[in-house]
């Protein structure tokens, strides 16, 4: 190209930068999502830390360059520890005008923008609905801005003259000619994703050629276009040494649902229904069939969590996943499992509600549902990932708790972890705690009879499967005689199981880790409590302030019923706790209701996770008030 | 549906199947037969007795489960026909029975019935149809009959009624049966047909509720009018009813009609032999409900109206276990753990 036929090499200024924020977004069908993600292995493979959001339309293919359309991918990445996608982004990839009339308001002032500028013709500035006679890539929309209008889908064209494609499947490549640009402003290198294109498209020799060329051109533009002058260098991350994978949290949701069946004996089954942002841990357990995990795609979600309310009496690891919609249908049989007192793990991946809300947005709002979403009198246990790779931790833990107490579980995610990725200092097997796992196979009861809801020392009653010789036996949903399990309605035995079962849920808490703060110290003024997957933003806000010298600290709940035994405790050391949550106030209602502490609020309910700046402004604005 | 016997000597009674548990159906309530005529095929069926499982849903029929000797699950309304898919799922070798009721197969639970035939796992499922919702005193059921006078419907039900076996066949059971409470043999015998049939077995028996709906299938059991009203469905024997077995049935081209053997000079050659194992036919025979043709009414089928060997869920999803495990090879969770791209940090 024009340099390079000049045969001078360009000068290309360097800038070391410890983290950069890209945002990828196109079309729906502009393959941004599989652009972003060739990006973060990468950038992963080169040792960065990282964390991801991919961020799309509930529409499959909304009507193309419609704003309703656009798809994207962000990344965080940096040498550095990084636990957030990123506020802002220094880079904007805009593969048409709706792309960034959407994406534009996040850019960091003096941020570089992408345009292919085939996507902001007349036409699609119309479906952008930019008003008549505006080109935002002119004038005063990108004045603060370094904007590159890049010709994307003729030099993709024109590199591929000869390889005899069709029109798709040179428009196709698109992407592969972003991804190979933004490889060489970021002086990454290409082999990672040629040898991605080589596995997915072997049989596609033509394909995989065609990919790879465009790859090789994007990069080669960077190279030598007199546009770019500036290559940006970020150093690998000085993470602790380990072996590390790249997980979204559905991913690592799935896994540890196999590692639980692993260190458990007991095989895995799985009861669910298709819904968003769920989905994934049906589609990815169903791969592992060769292993023996029994993925049943049922009818609706009733008949997941009863299905595996089934499977659960059979004596395998039982598990449903669902989100909101889903979470509404699970709940009598949810009671159902609790009145049984049998082991099950409900997989809650929370999304913005009531009703459809926002399919593909995320939200925490399922928490006091998840408390207290049943009628009667009917606890379990309920839990949430901070993080996507910490979703391999906690399910593996719900797992855990919910056979070895007889109970169901539920775990909670969200939308932002459930597809968001991060490296993963992945354990070893052998490193995977055992699960302890006992069916009753004789009878229990002093007298030689059997005692299907005589307790242990935690109140836990025996697990009994159907099939042992000499246990034959009844269980259901009506209310049963304490030990024997006989049905039975008087009134002072109701009470007695009630507060039984309860008190089962309660004493776990005598086993369970104690809060700590993350960071600070436990005497500070002021105390973010968080749960779930406002980890990252809580984290990145609380680290930075501490290094401003403000006293300040930071605990994260994993167990929110039971909550850790030391919780009142440790609340009580602090003057002012403030509980940041993408809900009116969940969390919050459940600490001043137990604790009775004056903590306040810090809601968010814009199907967005928080931001690092906000949540900074917020702490600081409560420390600072009376 | 059918259970590999263990080489144990199985010698169990009737009594057997009876728990300590009282009984508390009211007086005269249809479910009793239904209890004994199950209590009485169970020995024969040489099936250990801890590898037989119920699992009931809610109702006067759903309390079945409490009043069998067996491994049981009374679970929550409308919901047995999903717990028991899953119990069969995971554990091929138990002896899966779902009980229920019109209203809890019908109303609350079509959606999970019409799967589970669809999905066709080795169950045995026995819907205790008395056209009426028993348990809550008394309200029109799904296939409780258009004007029917209950305590919703003062003024006559406005609905139609579900046809079950149609039902059934439709969602592609693979065995679909109907017995009546008031015929202990006819019921066994269909009891244990169905247990011996591979696949969803669904066996519909009419049950008498004396306290809400009584009488609502006496026509059928009555001596007076049960020959008319009635017939009864062998394999490969003819259509025959009547006080003499003196009317047959006939296909017409597409049409069913009754004739009179001795009135038309017909043999029992040409009547319409009962084929189990023909869907069209059987749907035809479904259709002898509340469907007319050329205004006649016809007698009402019992006994196996089909019954063909499809493979069972649960053993394909076994296959496809093996096949895969066969083929490919368990990955060991380290494998699992890491992926397929990792990296390393020194
Ligand atoms: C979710 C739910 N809705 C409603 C009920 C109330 N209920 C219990 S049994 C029943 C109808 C039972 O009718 P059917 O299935 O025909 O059984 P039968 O009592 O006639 O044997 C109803 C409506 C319930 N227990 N649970
Ligand atoms: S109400 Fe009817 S169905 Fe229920 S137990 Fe009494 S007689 Fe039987
Ligand atoms: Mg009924």
């Amino acid at each position: 190209m024009e340099a390079s036929e000049r045969g001078i090499k360009k000068s290309v200024s360097i800038k070391e930068m410890d983290q950069v924020v890209v945002r990828f977004a196109g079309d729906s069908g502009d393959g941004m999502q599989l652009t972003g993600m060739q990006f973060t292995d990468t950038a992963a493979w080169f040792g960065n830390d990282l964390s991801t959001f991919p961020d799309f339309p509930s529409e499959i293919r909304a009507p193309i360059g419609t704003v309703a359309g656009v798809s994207g991918f962000q990344i965080n990445f940096g040498s550095t520890e990084i636990y957030t996608p990123g506020d802002k982004y220094d880079v904007l990839v805009a593969m048409n005008a709706a792309a960034l009339k959407v994406d534009l308001p996040r850019l960091k002032k003096g941020g570089v923008i992408i345009a292919n500028i085939q996507g902001f013709d007349h036409k699609n500035l119309s479906l952008a609905k930019y008003p008549e006679g505006i080109d935002p890539l002119e004038g005063s929309i990108t004045d603060n801005y370094i904007v590159h209008k890049v010709d994307i889908t003729r030099l993709t064209k024109e590199c591929l003259a000869d390889q005899g494609l069709g029109v798709k499947e040179v428009e196709r490549s698109k992407n592969m000619f972003v991804l190979g640009l933004l490889f060489w402003m970021f002086d990454k290198p290409l082999d990672y994703t040629l040898s991605f294109i080589k596995e997915k498209f072997g049989k596609k020799p033509e394909i995989a050629n065609a990919n790879a060329k465009a790859l090789q051109a994007g990069w080669n533009y960077g190279e030598n276009t007199e546009i770019f002058v500036t290559q940006y260098k970020v150093a690998a991350a000085k993470l602790p040494a380990g072996t590390y994978r790249n997980i979204t949290g559905n991913h690592a949701t799935a896994i540890g649902l196999i590692a639980a069946s692993e260190k458990s004996g007991l095989p895995l089954f799985l009861g669910s229904y298709p819904i968003t942002p769920a989905t994934d841990i049906l589609q990815e357990l169903s791969k592992y069939k060769a292993d023996g995990v029994k993925t049943f795609q049922a009818e609706d979600e009733i008949a997941g969590i009863c299905s595996a309310i089934g499977a659960s009496y059979a004596g395998h690891l039982a598990v449903t996943t669902t989100s909101g919609p889903g979470m509404s249908l699970k709940t009598e049989a949810l009671g159902l499992a609790t009145m049984l007192e049998q082991p099950l793990v409900v997989i809650d991946v929370q999304r913005g509600g009531p009703s459809t809300g926002l399919p593909t947005k995320t939200e925490q709002a399922d928490l006091l549902m998840a408390m207290h979403g049943r009628h009667g009198e009917a606890p379990v246990i309920v839990m949430a990932a901070s993080s996507p790779s910490d979703c391999f931790e906690t399910v593996f833990e719900a797992c855990k708790l919910s056979v070895e107490h007889m109970t169901p579980v539920i775990f909670l995610s969200d939308g932002y972890i459930a597809n968001g990725s991060e490296p993963w200092k992945f354990p070893k097997a052998s490193e995977v705690r055992n699960i302890m796992v006992s069916f009753l196979d004789r009878p229990n009861g002093e007298d030689g009879s059997l005692q299907p809801y005589k307790r242990n020392e935690n109140l836990v009653r025996p697990w009994i499967k159907p099939g042992t010789k000499g246990l034959v036996h009844r269980i259901g949903g009506l209310e049963k005689q304490d030990g024997t399990g006989n049905v039975c309605y008087e009134p002072a035995n109701h009470e007695t199981m009630i507060r039984l079962r309860a008190e089962k849920v309660k004493k776990i808490a005598d086993n369970l880790p104690l809060a700590q703060p993350e960071t600070g110290n436990t005497n500070a003024k002021l105390l973010v409590l968080g749960w779930g997957s406002t980890y990252g933003a809580i984290k990145t806000a609380v680290k930075e302030l501490l290094t401003e010298g403000y006293d300040i600290a930071h605990v994260h709940l994993r167990y929110i019923n039971p909550f850790p035994r030391n919780l009142g405790e440790l609340l009580n050391g602090f003057d002012k706790v403030l509980i940041p949550e993408m809900n009116c106030g969940q969390l919050l209602q459940l600490i001043r209701a137990k604790y009775l502490v004056p903590a306040t609020g810090f809601s968010k309910v814009q199907g967005m996770p928080f931001t690092t700046v906000e949540m900074k402004e917020k702490i600081l604005k409560t420390l600072k008030s009376a | 549906m059918e259970t590999i016997a263990t080489n144990e000597k199985i010698k169990l009674t009737p009594k057997d199947f009876a728990p300590e548990a009282d009984v508390k159906w009211c007086p005269g309530c249809g479910d009793y037969s239904i209890l004994k005529q199950v209590q009485t095929i169970f020995p024969d069926l040489g099936v250990p007795k801890e590898n037989f499982v119920f699992i009931s849903g809610i109702g006067c029929s759903s309390r079945f489960t409490y009043y069998m000797d067996t491994y049981g699950m009374h679970s929550i309304h409308g919901r047995a026909a999903a717990i028991a898919s899953g119990v069969k799922a995971a554990n091929p070798e138990l002896s899966v029975w779902v009980i229920s009721g019109d209203g809890d197969s019908l109303s609350i639970g079509g959606n999970h019935f019409i799967h589970l035939m669809r999905k066709n796992f080795d169950i045995n499922y026995l819907m205790f149809n008395n056209q009426i919702y028993s348990l809550t005193k008394g309200q029109y059921s799904p296939t409780s009959e258009k004007g029917k006078i209950t305590k919703t419907s003062p003024y006559g039900s406005i609905e139609e009624p579900f046809n079950s076996i149609e039902l059934a066949l439709s969602a592609k059971a693979s065995f679909v049966a109907r017995t009546l409470d008031r015929d202990p043999k006819h019921m066994q015998s269909i009891l244990k047909k169905a247990h011996a049939h591979k696949g969803t077995s669904f066996v519909e028996v009419y049950q008498n509720c004396p306290v809400f709906n009584d009488g609502a299938f006496f026509a059928f059991s009555d001596k007076e009018t049960k020959n008319e009203e009635a017939i009864r469905l062998e394999h490969g024997k003819p259509l025959l009813f009547g006080n003499n077995d003196e009317k047959g049935i006939k296909l017409d081209g597409l049409t069913p009609v009754i004739v009179n053997l001795q009135e038309q000079n017909i043999s029992v050659d040409d009547l319409w032999i009962h084929d189990e194992n023909d869907k069209t036919k059987a749907i035809f025979i479904s259709r002898f409900f509340d469907t007319t043709f050329n205004d006649v009414a016809f007698p009402r089928p019992f006994g196996v109206i089909y019954s063909q060997e499809r493979p069972v869920y649960e053993e394909i999803l076994s296959a496809q276990i093996e096949a895969l495990n066969a083929s490919k090879g368990r990955m060991s969770l380290d494998r699992i753990l890491s992926g397929e791209k990792t990296w390393t940090i020194l």
